[in-house]
């Protein structure tokens, strides 16, 4: 146990967990969201995430970017931004809508129990990460350097770099976002009401079929963002990385409260600064244990996580 | 003496009156069934030798491993299947973490027989000696685990289950006493010898089956017979409604806890079986997806159904090991058998979403369940 390591090192250690849970967030809306509406967990969302920070890449390297590459000027880097998104957010948006289609849809009209969901989300998302692991043949792919971390604001030995207020930011804007639409368009009062009672529903006219699409299409638009954010902070990737940083987001689901998208955001950064904190503390060698035995004792004083379960407030 | 009789009149009937094989079975006299379940157990002792049938045997067989190897690997999934099975299809914990159990059976075995174990020079034990304490571990690793999580529900006991299973990997992997990736070499074989040879040396697998064999059909009677008392019955009150199952006076605490630790019993049996057949273990054996594997296998054969759960096990292990050594157009197939593997699981899972073998309360259940539905 390294204490002075952890506060000496307090104010870094909490900014890095900051963004690290930013992106964890981000990565656990999608969970929250289909638990909320289903009731079910998405196992294969780590695999939307997965395709995402591949898509970025594949774009980037039609340019000619690979992780050699010189850094691009600013204009060009808001481009290539750009772009970025775009590719990852489109790619995994259509995976997790094919998700569904593949693996959710005709279970559903079979009325099948549960745990049958759950077995056909870990089929897909074997499959995905295996045909990936494949296809790169288990090697690792470096990110070109779109953005170069650089330190910009500077609080006794804490440094800030840009990249980690961009994650942030971009984590807080599209939370923000999302709440709006959830709890504020047509839309979303859909899904709410479909958390609520999917069969009350479908009575008053919901189209359930479309909100289920919808809400794993947005799922897979947030894995998207948090897919270019992961590749730009950790600079590469695997075809294990979805299911690794998927076992951290399913956790800040839960630890929020699964199917509460505050709680998922509440949840992630708290996630990402305790498993920094326990890394400064233990080494980095435990900071999943160490918040494996966190999640548990939360869980044994709030047993359906910090802020409980609800999808917006339609269940409060 | 009466009321029993009626009481276990009912259930039969019902079950009598369905079609297919196993409704000829459930008709039969009990000495046909025994025999049938014997002769069974007899065919299942002369796998290793499937090979030598004509025709179908070559087929059937895997290439890229020795059979016999398979057959062993394929006997301790079964018996990880008939573990699961008891928590998730029985008593209906959701348990993500089931390898946690196999891993501190084969731990508990490797520290204290191999040389490499910090407690060699103290114990230095044979495996047989080692057994009962390895599963005594695991037995409490079980109610180390249910203990916290009496309280939670579905999805959180998932992710805390899943949760133990990789605190127990990551101090494997973390800490001097469990060496890590080095692990443990020269973990003792099962001891016997036979016409002056060693019976479960390091060449020949068959008798190592046998052993799996030996245990999973002594497993099968024990659950068999867990299932049918009162034990049973009120894991499957707890599966149904744990507040009915409270409110009728079933002590769910209890056989919550009584679930955990026989499931985590039977999968401590297959971890004391691969640490005695390998001779060798590390860290990297006891990753998440093994038992995210097994539960597939428990559901896709049947959850709460044991033929299901022994069907189920054996093809999660048989069929990547089957697409080992096959080569379509240069490409090995075993490089794409985990993806291939998954959609398997799919087209499975789609069609048939009540396992392979389904529990016939749970497929009447589904019935019920459609016919309430509105079609989407």
């Amino acid at each position: 146990m390294n204490f002075s390591g952890l506060i000496d090192n307090f104010g870094p250690l909490t900014v890095a967990g900051l963004a690290q849970g930013a992106i964890i967030a981000l990565f656990a809306l999608g969970y929250t969201l289909v638990y909320g509406v289903l009731r079910l967990i998405n196992f294969a969302h780590s695999e939307v995430f997965l395709v995402g920070t591949y898509a970025c890449l594949i774009i980037w390297g039609w340019f000619g970017l690979d992780q050699n590459s010189a850094r691009p000027d600013f204009g060009a880097m808001l481009g290539y931004m750009a772009l970025g998104l775009v590719a990852a957010i489109v790619v995994s948006g259509t995976v997790a809508l094919g998700v569904e289609l593949v693996a959710y849809r005709p279970l559903r009209r079979r009325n099948a129990p549960p745990l049958a969901f759950l077995i056909t989300a870990i089929g897909a998302s074997l499959a995905i990460s295996e045909f990936v692991g494949v296809a790169t043949h288990r090697n690792q792919r470096g990110v070109p350097p779109i953005i170069q971390a650089r330190t910009v604001i500077t609080i006794g030995n804490t440094h800030i770099t840009n990249l980690q207020i961009l994650i942030i930011a971009l984590a807080l804007v599209m939370m923000f976002v999302l709440d709006r639409f959830i709890n504020g368009s047509r839309l979303g009062r859909g899904i709410r009401a479909v958390a609520q009672n999917p069969d009350s529903a479908a009575l008053m006219g919901v189209n359930k079929s479309r909100v289920i699409s919808l809400v794993f299409l947005l799922g897979g638009l947030m894995a998207g963002i948090a897919a270019v954010m992961y590749d730009l902070k950790i600079g590469v990737t695997k075809y294990d990385a979805g299911f690794l940083l998927g076992i951290d987001a399913f956790t800040a689901a839960v630890l929020g409260g699964i199917g509460n998208l505050r709680g998922a955001l509440l949840g992630g950064l708290l996630l990402g600064v305790l498993q920094s904190w326990a890394a400064g503390l233990f080494g980095s060698n435990w900071l999943h244990a160490a918040a494996f035995v966190l999640l548990v004792l939360i869980l044994m004083f709030r047993p359906s996580g910090l802020l409980g379960e609800s999808l917006g407030r339609a269940r409060a | 003496m009466s009321d029993t009789a009626v009481a276990t009149e009912k259930p039969k009937t019902s079950f009598r009156g369905s079609g297919g094989v196993r409704g000829w079975f459930g008709r039969q006299p009990g000495w046909v069934r025994a025999v049938v379940a014997l002769a069974a157990a007899a065919l299942a002792f002369l796998l290793p030798y499937v090979g030598d049938i004509p025709l179908i045997g070559p087929q059937l067989i895997t290439e890229g491993i020795d059979w016999p190897s398979a057959l062993f690997n394929m006997s301790y999934y079964v018996l990880l299947a008939l573990g699961l099975n008891v928590v998730v299809g029985y008593a209906g914990l959701l348990d993500l973490g089931y390898v946690g159990f196999f891993a501190v059976g084969a731990y508990g075995t490797a520290i204290l027989t191999s040389k490499d174990s910090v407690l060699y020079s103290h114990t230095g034990w044979a495996w047989l000696a080692a057994v009962p304490v390895a599963l005594a571990a695991t037995m409490l690793a079980g109610l180390i685990l249910g203990w916290p999580t009496l309280r939670l529900r579905g999805d959180y006991l998932a992710i805390v289950t899943l949760g133990f299973a990789e605190i127990i990997r990551i101090v494997a992997t973390n800490t001097q006493t469990f060496r890590g990736d080095r692990g443990f070499t020269g973990i003792p074989h099962p001891p016997g010898t036979w016409n002056g040879k060693v019976i479960f040396g390091v060449t020949d697998a068959i008798p190592y089956f046998w052993l799996g064999l030996v245990v999973i059909i002594a497993v099968i009677f024990g659950v068999r017979n867990l299932d049918r008392s009162r034990v049973g019955r009120s894991w499957l009150a707890i599966r149904e409604d744990e507040e009915a199952a409270e409110i009728m006076g079933v002590r769910t605490t209890k056989f919550k806890l009584w679930a955990f630790s026989i499931g985590a019993f039977i999968g401590g049996l297959g971890g004391v079986l691969f640490a005695g057949e390998q001779g060798f273990i590390n860290s990297s054996t006891f990753v998440l997806q093994f038992s995210i594997l097994v539960l597939a296998g428990v559901v896709m054969g049947g959850s709460g159904n044991m033929a299901g759960a022994i069907l189920g096990g054996a093809l999660i292990s048989y069929i990547p090991d089957r697409l080992r050594g096959i080569s379509v157009g240069g490409t090995d197939l075993y490089e794409y058998r985990f993806a291939m593997f998954g959609v398997v699981i799919i087209i499975i899972m789609i069609l048939r979403p009540q396992g392979l073998i389904p529990s016939r309360r749970r497929a009447m259940e589904l019935k019920d369940r459609a016919k309430e539905v509105a079609p989407l």
